[in-house]
C-alpha cells in the first residue's frame, strides 16, 4: 500500500500540469492536433487513477482543451468525481470544469444533487460559493426544483458573500423551475433592503431581469424602487433601477409623471455619463409613456436632446454612438425637437466608425420632410456611391428605400424621381437587396397610377439593358429587379411606346440564364406584351407585322419550354400552344387581338399584407366540422380533392370578368374615397387616365395645381434623379408664386381654407398628381394587431402574478425551512383558517422585523395610493351606486397637501414627493388595492357569463336598476361634522381591514386638527405610527374648509374575524371660525361586521356544488318575514352589502358565494317564498355563519 | 444579462471563453472567429459597441470590449445591461486581473486560464454581474488562494520546480499590459469602484 503511494507521488512527476500542457502546444505549432489527442491519451489515463490530486489534474488540463474547441463531455462523470473532493483546491476545479462542458443534455447531472446540496450547506463559505458559482452555469429544472429550497435559506445566510449569490443564482432557479418564484418572492424583495450593498444590487439585478420580461406583475414595487433610486448611491443599482422604470413606465402613466423630476436632478447632478445616460434613456421612455404633451414636458425633452447634443459632440466615439442611439428614441414622439440637430445627424454621416454612420442613418429616417427628402436622399447616394464594404452599402440601400416609402410614401412629391433613384440603385455592384428594390418598383407602379406611363419607359429600358444587370454571376441578387421590370412592361403594357421593342428584349436568348422564378414572369408578361403589340398592329391594319410578331413567338419559346424550371416550362409550353392556335387563326385571317387581351382584361388592386389573416370567419361557419363526412371506404376518395380545391387560388380568381363586379368596384372606390378624404397624409389624387373620380366635395378645398409642364413626364434617356432636385426646386418657387396668386383670388372667393404665405411641409403639392391606392382589405377585417407571442419563450412561464397570496400547493417542496413568510402578520397566529400555514414560534426580535417589513410590503402593495393625487380609473370597486354618490357629496378643493392620505408610516421624502406633484381637484373615493382592482373586472366578467343565462334583466349586482345603494353608513354626527364609514378587506392582508372615513364639514368653521382615535380590543387594532403608544390617536391627514368632505382611511389589524366587533372611538378636532377656534370632540362606535371581512369571489357552480358535498362545512339558517322587495332585487342587496356573488340562480332560488379574508368559504342558498325568504347557509367556521346570519337577518329585515 | 465573454489575442487565439448559454464547442469556436473578424477590423479609435446580430441571441444583444495591448476583451450583452456600465465593468476586471497577477501580461493568462476563470467567477456570476467593487473581489480571490494554498495546491512541489526549469526557454513575450498608459476613456470608474 505505502509502495504504491509513493509510486503513485513519483508517477505525478512526471505529469504535465495544466502549465505544462499549454507550453506543449505552444511547442507544437505544427503538428498541434496530433499533440492533444496524445496529450487527451494521458489524461485518461491520469483519470483512471484513484488519486484524486491526479484527477483533479487531468480535470483541469481539459477545461484548458475545451477552451480550444474538445468535447470534453466524456469526462463527465469525473468531473463530479472531483467536484465532491473534500478538498477547495480540487472541488473549485471540478465545478470549473463543470460549469463550462455541463448542460442540461447531461444525463450524468443528476448525480450531482447531493453534492451540490452538500456544498451549499457546507461550514465554508467558500465551498459554498464555489457550489452556487458552478451551478448558475449548468442549473436544469430537476436541478432547479431540488435544490429552490436550498438556494431560498442561503439567501438569509450570516455572510453576505453567499446571500448576494444565493440572491442571484435565483433567477436561473426561476427561469428553470417557474413554481418557485412565488414563494421565493417574498424574501427576494426582502433583500432589497439588505444592509450589504453587494447582496442589495445583486436583488436589483435579478428583479430587473425578472421585471424586463413581465414588467406588469412589477408595478406594485415602484415605490420600493424609487425610495432606492432617490436613496442609493451605487451607481450599478441606479441604473439598474432606472433602466427597470423605463421598462415600467408605459404600463402606469402616473409613475413617469413622479419620476421626471428626481431623474432631471440626476440628470443635473451626476458626473457619471453612464447614470446620466440611462436616465436621459428613461426620461425619453417617460415622455414617450405621456402621451398628452403636457408644456411643462417640454423643458424635459429640450434637457434631454441637449445632454444627447453634448453626447454626440464628445469626442469619445462611445458617447457619441450611444447619444444618437437615444436620439432615435425621441424622434419617435417628439420628431421636432430632433430635426433641430439635423446638421449634427448629417455630420456624423461621415464619421469614420460605421456603428455610428448606421446609427445616423436610423435617425434620418425620421427626419425626412417633403422638403428635405430630395436633398437627403441625395446626400445618401453619393454615400452609397462611396461605401466600401457591401454590408454599409446595403444598409444605405434599405435605408434610402425606408426613408422614401415609409408613412405610404407620405414624404414623396415626386415620385419620377423615386423611379429613378430606384433605377440608379440597380446598378449597385453585389447587394443582396434586389428584391427590397423590385418590391418597391411593383408597389409604386401598381399604387401610383400616374406614374404607370413614366415606370413602364424606365423599367422597358432597364430591360434592355438587362445583359448589363445580369451578366456577372455576382450580381444576382440585383437581377431582382428584372422580375419588377418584366411584370411592370406587361401589365401596364398600354403605356409603352415601342412594346415591340421590349417584346423581343425579354425574348432574348440570354434571358434563360436567368433564376426560374424570373424567367416565369418573363414568359408571362411576353404573352401580354404580344396582346398589346397585336392590338397595335390590327388596329393598324398591319397584319403582316402581326404574323410577325406571332412569328417571333413561336420562334423563340421553345426556348423557356426547355427550362429545367417546371414553372418556365409549364407556363412556356401552355402559351405557346395558344400562339400557334393564334397564328393558325391569323392564317385565316381572322382578327385576334381583341381575344387574346381579353385573356388579361380587367384591374389588379393591391392587396394589404395581412388581408388574409384578417378575413372574418362567416358566421355559421365551423372550420373544423366536417365538409363531408370521412370516407368510410375508398370509392369516395377521388371525389375529395375536387370538393376541396373547387373554390380556385386566388391566382386563378383574380381576372374578374369586368361586368360581374361594376358593381362591388363602385362600391369599394366610395368607400376607399372617403377613407382618403379623411386622411390627412393621403396625398390626394385627381383623375387619372384611366379612373376618373367624380370629384367630391371633401377633396375640392385642396389646392390642385395644373400639372407643371416644366417637369418633363419623361426625361430621355436614363434619368439622373439630381435632375430632379433642381426641377424640383424650380417647381416649388413658381409653385409658391403661384399660390400667392390664388390665395389673393381666394380670399376674393372667400375660401375657408386659406394656406398661410409661409411655406409649410403641407403646402408643397406633389408634382405628379398621384393616387396612391391603399391596400385592400376583406370586408369586416378583425381589427386585431394581435403580435403573435413565441410560444417558446422561456421567460413567458414567469409571467406569475406576484401578489396574489400564496395557496398551499405552492410551498416549495421542502416545507420545513420556509418559516419566514413575512407577509403574513404575525398576530394571525391561532386564528383558525381553511389554509393554515404552517408556523414556527417565532422570537420577538424577529417579530419586529417582520412587522417592518410587512409595512413596507403593504405601501408597495399600495401602488395606486402610493401614485395618489389622480383618482383611481373607472374601475370601481363592484358596488358602484354609492360612489357616484360620493362623487355628489364629497367634492373637496385640493388644499396643499390636504389632499394627501393616511399612511400607517408616513415617511418624509414620500411625502415630499406627493407634495411635489400636481393636485388636482380630485379626491381619493377609496383606498384600493391593486390587487383587487385588476380582479374586480375579471370578476365581472365570470359573474356575468355565468349570470347571464339563469338572470334576465341584467340582474348582477352591479347593473341593478334598483335604487341606490351606498355600503358607507354613519359612524358619528354632531353640528360641526358628519363622519361616515365604509370597511374594506383584502386578499392580501388576511388580517387586516381598511376603514375609509369620510369627513364632511357640515359647519362655517375651519376644521383642523384632526385626530382619530380608537380604544383597541383584544382582537382589534388601529395601526399606529411606528412610535406612537396606543393612547395616541392618528392624525387625519386634511383640513377641511367650510362645506367640504374628504376621506380618510385607517387600517386595522384583527385576529379572529369570526365575531362582529364594537370598538369605541373619539374624534378630536379644532373647529376655527371668526370667533375663534375651540376643540370639540365626537365619540363614535366602530362597528366592524362580519361581511366586512368577506370578498365578493365568484365561484363556479361545479366547484360549488364539490365545496357542498365535501361535508367540512357546518350549517346554519335563519328566516325573515315580511319582505316585500323583488327577488331580485334582494339578491343584489346581498350582494352588495355581504360582498356575495351569485353562483346559480333558477326561479325564486338562488345560490350564492363569497370567502372571507382568512379563507372561511360560505354558501349561501336563498329561496324566496310568498312573503317570505329563507337563508340556508354553510360555512367552514360556525360562529361566523351564525354572525353573518345574524347580519343578513337584520339587512333582510329592512326589505 | 451577459451572454458570452470571451477574451483573444491579437490573432484570434482564445485565452477565456465563458459562455453562460449553452453552445456547443464546435459552434463557440465558430463565435469566437467571427466575434475576431468583427472586432479585429475596427480601429482603436472608433465605439467600443458593435451589433452583434447573427452571432448570439440576435438584435437584442451586442458586443461591447476593450482592446488592451495584445489582448480584447469582449462582452456579449443583451439590452439590460447598461453599455457604458459594461465597459467600465471590463475595466474593472482587467484591473483585477493586473492586481492579482501584479502587471498582467497575455502570458499569465495563458498559463495560468483556471485562476483567470476563478477571478471572473467573482465579478459575473451566471451571467449577471455580481460584484464591481475591486477591493472586495481582490479580497475574496486572495482568501481563496489562501485556503488553497493551506490545502497544498494542485501540483505538488516536484512539478513546480520542473516546469520553472523548462519555463528558462521560453520564447519571449513582452509583459506590457500597462492599463495606465493605455489612454482609454473611463467615463466614470472612480464612481463604481
Amino acid at each position: 500500500m505505502a509502495l504504491k503511494m509513493v509510486k503513485g507521488s513519483i508517477d505525478r512527476m512526471f505529469d504535465k500540469n495544466l502549465q505544462d500542457l499549454v507550453r506543449g502546444i505552444r511547442n507544437h505549432k505544427e503538428d498541434e492536433a496530433k499533440y492533444i489527442s496524445q496529450c487527451i491519451d494521458e489524461i485518461k489515463q491520469e483519470l483512471k487513477q484513484d488519486n484524486i490530486a491526479v484527477k483533479a489534474n487531468a480535470v483541469c488540463k481539459l477545461t484548458y482543451l475545451q477552451m480550444l474547441g474538445y468535447d470534453i463531455s466524456w469526462a463527465a462523470f469525473n468531473i463530479i468525481e472531483v467536484m465532491s473532493a473534500s478538498k477547495f483546491t480540487f472541488k473549485r476545479v471540478g465545478y470549473l470544469a463543470a460549469s463550462q462542458c455541463f448542460h442540461e443534455g447531461t444525463d450524468v447531472i443528476m448525480l450531482t444533487t447531493n453534492q451540490i446540496r452538500k456544498d451549499l450547506s457546507s461550514p465554508s463559505q467558500y465551498d459554498t460559493g464555489v457550489a452556487l458559482t458552478g451551478l448558475s452555469c449548468f442549473v436544469t429544472p430537476d436541478l432547479a426544483r431540488d435544490l429552490a429550497n436550498d438556494i431560498m435559506t442561503l439567501m438569509s445566510h450570516t455572510k453576505p458573500y453567499i446571500r448576494k449569490k444565493a440572491v442571484l443564482i435565483m433567477y436561473k432557479v426561476f427561469l428553470k423551475y417557474p413554481e418557485s418564484l412565488r414563494p421565493a418572492f417574498p424574501r427576494l424583495k426582502e433583500k432589497l433592503e439588505d444592509p450589504d450593498p453587494g447582496v442589495q444590487s445583486a436583488a436589483v439585478n435579478v428583479i430587473c431581469e425578472l421585471a424586463r420580461r413581465n414588467p406588469k406583475n412589477y408595478l406594485s414595487l415602484a415605490p420600493l424602487f424609487f425610495k432606492l433610486m432617490t436613496s442609493s448611491t451605487n451607481n450599478w443599482v441606479l441604473i439598474k433601477v432606472i433602466k427597470l422604470f423605463g421598462a415600467l413606465t408605459p404600463l402606469e402613466p402616473r409613475l413617469g409623471k413622479k419620476l421626471i423630476e428626481p431623474l432631471t436632478n440626476l440628470i443635473h447632478s451626476t458626473s457619471a455619463m453612464s447614470l446620466l445616460y440611462e436616465c436621459v434613456n428613461t426620461v425619453i421612455a417617460v415622455l414617450i409613456s405621456l402621451s398628452s404633451g403636457m408644456p411643462n414636458h417640454s423643458a424635459s425633452i429640450q434637457l434631454c436632446v441637449q445632454k444627447l447634443r453634448i453626447l454626440i459632440e464628445d469626442s469619445d466615439q462611445n458617447l457619441k454612438y450611444l447619444g444618437l442611439l437615444a436620439m432615435s428614441k425621441i424622434l419617435k414622439t417628439h420628431p421636432k425637437s430632433v430635426q433641430s440637430h439635423k446638421d449634427l445627424i448629417l455630420q456624423c454621416l461621415d464619421d469614420k466608425d460605421e456603428s455610428i454612420r448606421l446609427r445616423a442613418l436610423d435617425l434620418l429616417y425620421g427626419m425626412v420632410s417633403k422638403k428635405n427628402l430630395m436633398e437627403i436622399v441625395k446626400k445618401l447616394m453619393t454615400h452609397v456611391d462611396k461605401a466600401e464594404g457591401t454590408t454599409y452599402r446595403d444598409e444605405l440601400l434599405t435605408k434610402i428605400i425606408d426613408i422614401c416609402s415609409q408613412a405610404n410614401y407620405q414624404h414623396i412629391t415626386n415620385f419620377e424621381w423615386y423611379i429613378s433613384i430606384l433605377v440608379e440603385l440597380t446598378r449597385l455592384e453585389g447587394t443582396r437587396h434586389g428584391h427590397l428594390i423590385a418590391a418597391q418598383m411593383l408597389d409604386v407602379a401598381i399604387r401610383v397610377k400616374a406614374i404607370r406611363k413614366f415606370a413602364v419607359s424606365q423599367m422597358s429600358a432597364l430591360l434592355d439593358s438587362a445583359h448589363l444587370v445580369a451578366s456577372s454571376t455576382q450580381r444576382n441578387g440585383i437581377c431582382e429587379v428584372l422580375y419588377a421590370a418584366a411584370w411592370i412592361c406587361g401589365e401596364f403594357s398600354e403605356h409603352l411606346q415601342g412594346p415591340q421593342q421590349t417584346l423581343e428584349a425579354m425574348l432574348r436568348p440570354k434571358v434563360t440564364t436567368l433564376p426560374g422564378h424570373i424567367q416565369a414572369v418573363y414568359v408571362q408578361n411576353v404573352v401580354k406584351l404580344y396582346a398589346a403589340v397585336l392590338q397595335q398592329k390590327e388596329q393598324a391594319a398591319d397584319t403582316e407585322a402581326a404574323q410577325e410578331v406571332t412569328q417571333l413567338l413561336v420562334e423563340r419559346l421553345p426556348q423557356f419550354v426547355q427550362s429545367a424550371d417546371l414553372e418556365v416550362q409549364e407556363r412556356a409550353s401552355c402559351i405557346l400552344q395558344l400562339v400557334k392556335h393564334v397564328q393558325k387563326l391569323q392564317a385565316k385571317g381572322v382578327p385576334v387581338a381583341e381575344e387574346v387581351s381579353a385573356l388579361f382584361a380587367g384591374e389588379l388592386n393591391p392587396v394589404a399584407p395581412k388581408a388574409q389573416k384578417k378575413v372574418p370567419v362567416p358566421e355559421g361557419l365551423d372550420l373544423d366540422a366536417w365538409i363531408n363526412e370521412p370516407p368510410s371506404d375508398s370509392e369516395s376518395e377521388d371525389e375529395k380533392p375536387k370538393a376541396i380545391f373547387h373554390e380556385e387560388e386566388p391566382r386563378h380568381a383574380r381576372r374578374r370578368q369586368p361586368e360581374e363586379d361594376e358593381e362591388e368596384l363602385a362600391r369599394r372606390r366610395e368607400a376607399r374615397k372617403q377613407e382618403q378624404a379623411n386622411n390627412p397624409f393621403y396625398i390626394k389624387s385627381s383623375p387619372s387616365p384611366q379612373k376618373r373620380y367624380q370629384d367630391s366635395p371633401g377633396v375640392e378645398h385642396i389646392p390642385v395645381v395644373q400639372i407643371d409642364l416644366s417637369v418633363p413626364l419623361k426625361v430621355p434617356g436614363l434619368p439622373m434623379s439630381d435632375q430632379y432636385v433642381k426641377l424640383e426646386e424650380q417647381r416649388r418657387h413658381r409653385q409658391r408664386l403661384e399660390k400667392d396668386k390664388k390665395r389673393k383670388k381666394k380670399e376674393k372667393g372667400k375660401r375657408r381654407h386659406s394656406s398661410l404665405p409661409t411655406e409649410s411641409d403641407e403646402d408643397i403639392a406633389p408634382a405628379q398628381r398621384v393616387d396612391i391606392v391603399t391596400e385592400e382589405m376583406p370586408e369586416n377585417a378583425l381589427p386585431s394587431d394581435e403580435d403573435d407571442k413565441d410560444p417558446n419563450d422561456p421567460y413567458r412561464a414567469l409571467d406569475i402574478d406576484l401578489d396574489k397570496p400564496l395557496a398551499d400547493s405552492e410551498k416549495l417542496p421542502v416545507q420545513k425551512h420556509r418559516n419566514a413568510e413575512t407577509v403574513k402578520s404575525p398576530e394571525k397566529e391561532g386564528v383558525p383558517g381553511v389554509e393554515k400555514k404552517s408556523k414556527k414560534p417565532k422570537k420577538k426580535e424577529k417579530k419586529r422585523k417582520e412587522r417592518e417589513s410587512e409595512k413596507k410590503d403593504k405601501k408597495g402593495e399600495d401602488l395606486d395610493f402610493w401614485l395618489s393625487t389622480t383618482p383611481p380609473p373607472a374601475a370601481v370597486p363592484i358596488p358602484t351606486p354609492s360612489t357616484e354618490e360620493l362623487a355628489v357629496s364629497t367634492v373637496a378643493p385640493a388644499k396643499g397637501e390636504g389632499e394627501e392620505l393616511k399612511r400607517e408610516e408616513p415617511e418624509d421624502e414620500e411625502d415630499s414627493m406627493d407634495r411635489d406633484q400636481e393636485k388636482k381637484s380630485s379626491q381619493h373615493k377609496k383606498k384600493k388595492h391593486r390587487k383587487e382592482k385588476e380582479e374586480r373586472p375579471r370578476d365581472k366578467k365570470k359573474v356575468k357569463k355565468k349570470q347571464a343565462a339563469p338572470l334576465e334583466n341584467g340582474a348582477t349586482e352591479e347593473e341593478e336598476p334598483i335604487p341606490p345603494m351606498s355600503s358607507y353608513c354613519l359612524l358619528a354626527e354632531n353640528s360641526y361634522i358628519k363622519v361616515t364609514y365604509d370597511i374594506q378587506a383584502s386578499l392580501q392582508k388576511d388580517s387586516q381591514v381598511t376603514v375609509s372615513v369620510i369627513l364632511e364639514n357640515q359647519s362655517s368653521s375651519f376644521l383642523k386638527n384632526m385626530e382619530l382615535n380608537v380604544l383597541d380590543s383584544l382582537n382589534t387594532k388601529m395601526a399606529r405610527p411606528e412610535g406612537s403608544s396606543v393612547h395616541d390617536g392618528v392624525p387625519v391627514p386634511f383640513q377641511l374648509p367650510p362645506g367640504v368632505s374628504n376621506e380618510a382611511q385607517f387600517v386595522f389589524t384583527i385576529q379572529s374575524i369570526v365575531m362582529a366587533q364594537k370598538l369605541k372611538g373619539t374624534l378630536s378636532f379644532i373647529a376655527k371660525d371668526d370667533e375663534g377656534a375651540t376643540h370639540e370632540k365626537l365619540d363614535f362606535r366602530l362597528h366592524f361586521s362580519c361581511s366586512s371581512y368577506l370578498i365578493t369571489t365568484p365561484c363556479y357552480s361545479d366547484a360549488f356544488a364539490k365545496l357542498l358535498e365535501s361535508g367540512d362545512l357546518s350549517m346554519n339558517s335563519i328566516k325573515v318575514d315580511g319582505i316585500s322587495m323583488s327577488f331580485q332585487n334582494l339578491l343584489a342587496k346581498i350582494c352588495f352589502h355581504h360582498h356575495f356573488s351569485v353562483v346559480e340562480r333558477v326561479d325564486s332560488c338562488a345560490s350564492m358565494y363569497s370567502r372571507s379574508i382568512q379563507g372561511h368559504h360560505v354558501c349561501l342558498l336563498v329561496k324566496k317564498g310568498e312573503n317570505s325568504v329563507s337563508v340556508d347557509g354553510k360555512c367552514s367556521d360556525a360562529t361566523l355563519l351564525s354572525s353573518l346570519l345574524e347580519e343578513m337577518k337584520t339587512t333582510l329585515a329592512q326589505c | 444579462m451577459i451572454q458570452a465573454i470571451l477574451v483573444f489575442n491579437n490573432h484570434g487565439k482564445p485565452r477565456l471563453v465563458r459562455f453562460y448559454q449553452r453552445f456547443p464547442e464546435e459552434i463557440q469556436q465558430q463565435i469566437v472567429r467571427e466575434t475576431f473578424h468583427l472586432v479585429l477590423k475596427r480601429d482603436d479609435n472608433i465605439c467600443n459597441f458593435l451589433e452583434g446580430g447573427s452571432l448570439i441571441g440576435g438584435a437584442d444583444y451586442k458586443l461591447i470590449y476593450r482592446h488592451y495591448a495584445t489582448l480584447y476583451f469582449v462582452f456579449c450583452v443583451d439590452s439590460s445591461e447598461s453599455e457604458l456600465g459594461i465597459l467600465d465593468l471590463i475595466q474593472v476586471f482587467v484591473e483585477t486581473l493586473d492586481k492579482c497577477f501584479e502587471n498582467v501580461c497575455e502570458l499569465d493568462l495563458i498559463f495560468h486560464m483556471d485562476k483567470v476563470h476563478y477571478i471572473l467567477q467573482e465579478v459575473v456570476m451566471g451571467g449577471m454581474v455580481l460584484e464591481t467593487n475591486m477591493n472586495e473581489i481582490v479580497a475574496q480571490i486572495e482568501a481563496q488562494n489562501r485556503l488553497e494554498k493551506s490545502e497544498g495546491g494542485l501540483s505538488a512541489a516536484p512539478a513546480r520546480a520542473v516546469s520553472a526549469v523548462k519555463n528558462m526557454n521560453l520564447p519571449e513575450i513582452p509583459r506590457n499590459i500597462n492599463i495606465g498608459d493605455l489612454n482609454i476613456k473611463v467615463p466614470n470608474l472612480s464612481q463604481f469602484v
